[in-house]
């Protein structure tokens, strides 16, 4: 017994010494591999007499035990020292840029649209869609603007050599509509329209909505709701309304749509012009000859049609004073507009 | 149309303020669009009047005056207005005034000779853009009175906006009738009583066109001086409501127009040949206007005429050779009445606006025709003097407009407006606007005056009644609709989905004109004709696009111009094809690709900063097939393009269809147009883009097998062709095929390239044997040789 201690010391000795797990393999062997030293002793005392014998392979065993716990602990402590590099050598600045693809974005104008169009969809409208280039007769004739009328002045339009032309305006929308559809009927019509006209305010090309509700029984009334639900709606917060009598040859009565300022609340500011109002749309009940002329009986049947300006809508809503930045593509403009929208 | 507010309380009490009422007017439908002073703000500027005029010692376009204010000494004003002379009486800002532009006037010295203050001329003051000397007043002007209370400067001034509809409405009497409705007053115009009558005269006045000219009044005036001074009061007047001051004569039928809305007109009679004929102007006949330009006029064109022809374009404006001047001692004043339908749109085709046009095209009240002109004499003879021959009528009475009375229905009003009015607020509201209103059964009768062309239909009351009793009183109301449910295709791929495939791959949304320059579309489609615009807003606007890359290629070149290098743009828009006399509208989705394949960043390896090429984008392509549920029904196929790279350009074909292109710009136009990095292009129909319900097929349960294959074959083979080889000789165990390089070099003989296939093989009902999977390679390998004439790299 008194003679196994000292090598019992000497093996932990080495096995403390290990730095890796080869070295440590290497000590297990010499002490318990099958010719290691302890394994050898166990051999021998088991050849001698067993009453001195006993006393001596439960010596060896302890120290196998000792031995082989000390291993075990030391390749625990390795592999965890060995670790510990590992994730220290791993260890990264996260504050570098990620990888791969940057996402793009919507266009400011399709962002505005899309979310219109949501919002009148959950409000039991259609979304229709006509021609860009027109005739004479759906653009200004069935809308009860005849030639020579001076409300075509006010339409600085765009021709085509055969008589064609760029729609002013998305209410040839209504007569097709109506004339496919008929009544009752209710639908919104998102799309470009044309006219002759550039400055800060006026692109020679822009976006209108235009809408339209015929039923029996359909009123003024109604439409003054929609209008100020749908504006509500649009910008998230509670606004005034107010509807300014107006003329439009295809309604009648007709009416401007003002609605207290989103960014003064009606107090005046630089974008309202200190009127604390803003001029979203115009309106009105759907002129009697203009059912007429689609086939829908106007003693029967009342309606009320309402238009507004997608990209003023869109500039309130996500910011930019210059209509004429919105069609000129420039990346760094447009992907300010980049975001989950609805 | 602006209206002085003093000029309108001459015609009507208005109970409001001027902003109040500039909203109350707003609110009836004339929208207030300024409310400002009759004058800039000035200060310290009076009437005085020059005691004498010497020259300036030190220089000759200069004259030192001696003007005085009142009872004492006169100051010492140095001045360069040639119409300063003695006895005049004239403005001047003394020292300490402050004029409009912000100067502050200092005594001050001016060569030498010290001047007190300046003689101010109308600019300078902000009463007008002639500069033609300092402001001249007439001799009984106050001495010393501010300026700004002499010609009530102060006077507010509404700009408002009139519809098309109320032409009734662009005079000052106009808008004091509608004040009056709002107001529940009266209209009371100042008086106007026939002028004086000593010798009856009368010019000879034939009406060919009745329907176009039913009425006409004239009047001739003897012995007038024109070359007199129009007084401030009524020169001021004109300023205000828009109109230069010219000659006593003129200035005298203006006011009366802005006053009453009838356009009048003042022949010099000493010019007129013979009589005067109403009548339609012959194909082609020539008239020099006042303005001094000549127009070629058509047969649907009025003309007032004498013996020698044309005098005036009715309506519109009158000729040169008969015009009034400052010598002009007899003149014939004429007021007619011209149908709108006669004037409406011929101004505009002859590229001219004038007041008179304006006015007629939207209807003049044909009933005061005779009370312009005597108003007008009440003006004029004061200031040039002469007499009136009286005023004489020709009229074609059947020919002129008579007021129909209109049904105006209670439950119609009710049901339109969606709310109820009172009786008597609907009959004081119409009877406010001057209508005869004859209560019914149902409703009312309703007759409009004259000067109302508007008021032909029930509607037309209906509109009166809400906008007299305010569109505020009609409540919000929302209607009851049923609950219907609208058809929703799943063949129609959702827009928002769509985009987002390609921004979720880096494009921007692009919204890019539909017109687009001529000369680069003709370089990128020089056999596509495209649809040209008669008017275009500029030359590089001027043809409909026949794809959407002009306008993105347009839109890439002015980023790359602005240092984008990074170039990802789509569109979403329709592009116009000309079809006989037709044209499609064909609803189109593009994109455009340039620079590097990915954004800058660190640690990407090397192929990063390669240019994007024809397969970063047809990844892109093939994203938005996938999103049809179908892309095994899509092809690529190798075609030629006029605007694409002939070796890089691919036609997408769903069953067989064409569907889109896509492909690298050719590099003539990579040159051409300056592109640093050449453009991929795609573009595609959205109808291509239509949805399949996907077939549901079941997901085998067995282990999939995969073996690797390198194929060297000649370069004209396609990886399609081969595909097609290796699906036909592995029957339907074929699960996928995929490319993983693509090889040329050295270790090939020349014109063959090494493609390298995985295949993934599996059986939905067991599990593929090495032996089954074997004879699947062999016999691909087989096919190949047979047929590609492929040799199996080892």
């Amino acid at each position: 017994m008194s003679e196994l201690t000292p090598l019992t010391g000497e093996a932990l000795a080495e096995i403390a010494a290990c730095a890796d797990l080869a070295a440590l393999d290497a000590v297990r062997v010499r002490w318990l591999g099958k010719k290691g030293r302890i394994t050898e002793q166990l051999k021998h005392s088991g050849k001698r007499v067993a009453s001195e014998g006993t006393e001596t392979v439960v010596a060896l065993q302890a120290a196998r035990q000792a031995i082989e716990g000390a291993l075990a602990e030391r390749r625990a402590a390795i592999g965890a020292a060995a670790l510990a590099r590992e994730i220290e050598a791993g260890r990264l600045d996260v504050t570098l840029p990620g990888r791969g693809e940057e996402p793009g974005g919507l266009h400011p104008v399709t962002l505005a649209r899309l979310r219109i169009e949501t919002l009148f969809r959950r409000a039991g409208f259609d979304v229709a869609s006509g021609p860009e280039i027109e005739d004479d007769f759906h653009n200004f004739g069935a809308l009860n603007i005849p030639a020579n009328h001076p409300a075509r002045a006010m339409h600085d339009t765009f021709y085509f050599a055969d008589g064609r032309l760029l729609r002013t305006h998305t209410s040839p929308v209504q007569i097709r509509a109506l004339r496919e559809r008929g009544a009752p009927l209710a639908v919104i019509a998102p799309g470009r329209v044309y006219r002759c006209d550039s400055d800060i305010t006026h692109s020679p090309m822009f976006h209108q909505l235009e809408g339209l509700a015929v039923g029996e029984g359909v009123s003024f009334a109604n439409m003054k709701a929609v209008l100020h639900g749908f504006m509500e709606a649009f910008f998230e917060r509670d606004l005034a309304m107010r509807l300014r009598p107006s003329y439009f040859p295809f309604t009648e009565p007709s009416a401007e749509v003002d609605m207290s300022c989103v960014f003064c609340q009606g107090q005046g500011c630089r974008v309202c012009k200190h009127s604390g109002w803003l001029e979203l749309a115009g309106c009105g009940m759907v002129h009697p000859h203009v059912l007429e002329a689609c086939g829908v009986d106007p003693e029967r049947y009342t309606g009320y049609a309402f238009g507004a300006g997608i990209d003023r809508l869109a500039m309130l809503r996500y910011g930019g004073n210059d209509l004429r930045l919105f069609f000129e593509n420039d990346q760094r403009f447009l992907r300010q507009f980049r975001a989950f929208r609805a | 149309m602006k209206i002085p507010v003093g000029w309108l309380s001459e015609w009507v009490r208005v109970p409001w303020s001027a902003s109040q009422l500039g909203s109350r007017l707003t609110l009836a439908g004339f929208e207030l669009e300024s409310l400002t002073a009759a004058a800039p703000a000035f200060s310290g500027v009076v009437v005085a009047r020059i005691e004498g005029a010497d020259p300036h010692p030190q220089a000759h376009s200069l004259r030192v005056c001696r003007v005085s204010t009142g009872p004492g000494p006169p100051l010492t004003i140095v001045c360069g207005a040639a119409n300063a002379r003695s006895g005049l009486k004239s403005a001047l800002a003394l020292a300490g005034a402050r004029l409009p532009d912000g100067r502050t006037i200092q005594t001050a010295m001016l060569r030498g000779v010290e001047s007190q203050g300046m003689l101010a001329s109308a600019k300078e003051l902000g009463l007008g853009d002639a500069a033609s000397g300092i402001l001249e007043f007439p001799q009984d002007a106050p001495l010393g009175e501010d300026l700004r209370e002499y010609l009530r400067l102060d006077e507010p001034v509404l700009d408002i906006n009139v519809t098309p509809n109320r032409g009734d409405a662009m005079s000052v009497l106009g808008i004091a009738r509608e004040v009056a409705a709002l107001g529940a007053t009266v209209v009371s115009g100042p008086a106007i009583t026939s002028a004086a009558v000593l010798r009856r005269e009368r010019f000879p006045v034939r009406l060919d066109a009745p329907a176009g000219c039913p009425r006409f009044a004239a009047c001739i005036v003897r012995g007038i001086d024109n070359t007199r001074q129009t007084p401030p009061w009524l020169r001021e007047r004109l300023r205000r409501g828009g109109l230069r001051a010219i000659s006593p004569v003129v200035d005298v039928t203006n006011y009366v127009m802005l006053e009453l809305g009838q356009p009048m007109h003042a022949y010099d009679l000493g010019k007129l040949r013979g009589g005067i004929v109403v009548r339609l102007a012959q194909t082609d006949e020539r008239l020099m206007l006042l303005d001094g330009r000549t127009v070629s006029c058509a047969p649907d064109m009025l003309l007032i005429t004498d013996d020698d022809g044309a005098v005036g374009l009715a309506g519109i404006m009158g000729g040169e050779r008969t015009a009034v001047s400052p010598s002009t001692v007899d003149i014939l004043l004429e007021s007619a009445w011209f149908a709108p339908e006669a004037v409406l749109g011929r101004a505009r085709r002859l590229g001219l606006t004038t007041d008179a046009a304006q006015r007629f095209e939207r209807g003049v009240d044909p009933t005061q025709q005779e009370r312009a002109i005597e108003r007008a004499l009440a003006l004029l003879l004061p200031i040039t003097g002469g007499t009136s021959a009286g005023v004489d009528v020709t009229a074609a009475a059947a020919q002129l407009p008579r007021r129909e009375s209109v049904t105006l229905r209670r439950a119609r009003l009710q049901r339109l407006l969606g709310a109820e009015f009172s009786a008597a607020q609907v009959e004081a509201a119409l009877r406010g606007l001057q209508m005869s209103v004859a209560p019914t059964d149902e409703g009312w009768q309703v007759t409009a005056p004259a000067w109302r062309f508007d008021i032909a239909i029930e509607a037309d009351l209906i509109e009166e009644v809400a906008r007299i009793v305010g569109f505020e009183a009609i409540s919000e109301r929302h209607a009851q609709a049923p609950q219907r449910f609208r058809p929703l295709s799943e063949a129609t791929p959702a827009e928002s989905a769509v985009l987002a495939a390609l921004t979720g791959r880096g494009y921007q949304e692009a919204i890019t004109y539909a017109f687009v320059d001529p000369a680069l579309q003709q370089a990128l489609f020089p056999q596509t004709p495209a649809l040209e615009l008669a008017n275009p807003i500029s030359a590089e606007l001027a043809v409909m696009r026949v794809s959407l890359w002009p306008g993105l290629l347009q839109a890439a070149r002015e980023n790359q111009r602005r240092q984008q290098v990074r170039i990802r743009l789509c569109e979403r828009g329709t592009r116009f094809i000309a079809q006989g006399t037709d044209t499609l509208e064909i609803d189109t989705l593009a994109g455009a690709a340039a620079g590097p394949r990915t954004p800058e960043q660190w640690g990407a390896g090397a192929s990063q900063a390669d240019a994007v090429d024809y397969f970063d984008v047809k990844g892109d392509v093939e994203a938005l097939i996938a999103g049809t549920g179908a892309a095994e029904s899509f092809r690529f196929e190798a075609a030629a393009h006029p605007a694409l790279h002939p070796g890089r350009a691919a036609r997408v074909l769903r069953r067989g269809e064409a569907v889109g292109w896509l492909g690298e710009l050719h590099p003539r136009l990579v040159k051409q147009l300056d592109f640093t990095y050449p453009p991929v292009l795609f573009e595609l129909d959205v109808a291509g883009l239509a949805v399949s319900r996907a077939a549901y097929r079941e997901v085998s349960r067995f282990p999939q097998v995969r073996r690797d294959l390198a194929v060297v074959v000649d370069e004209a083979v396609t990886l399609s062709s081969l595909a097609e080889r290796v699906t036909l000789a592995t029957s339907s165990l074929l699960r996928e095929l995929r490319v993983f390089d693509v090889y040329r070099g050295p270790a090939l003989e020349q014109g063959r390239k090494s493609i390298a296939l995985g295949l993934i093989f599996q059986d939905i009902s067991r599990t593929l044997t090495d032996d089954d999977v074997e004879r699947l390679m062999a016999s691909v390998i087989a096919d190949l040789r047979e047929n590609l004439n492929a040799r199996i790299r080892e």
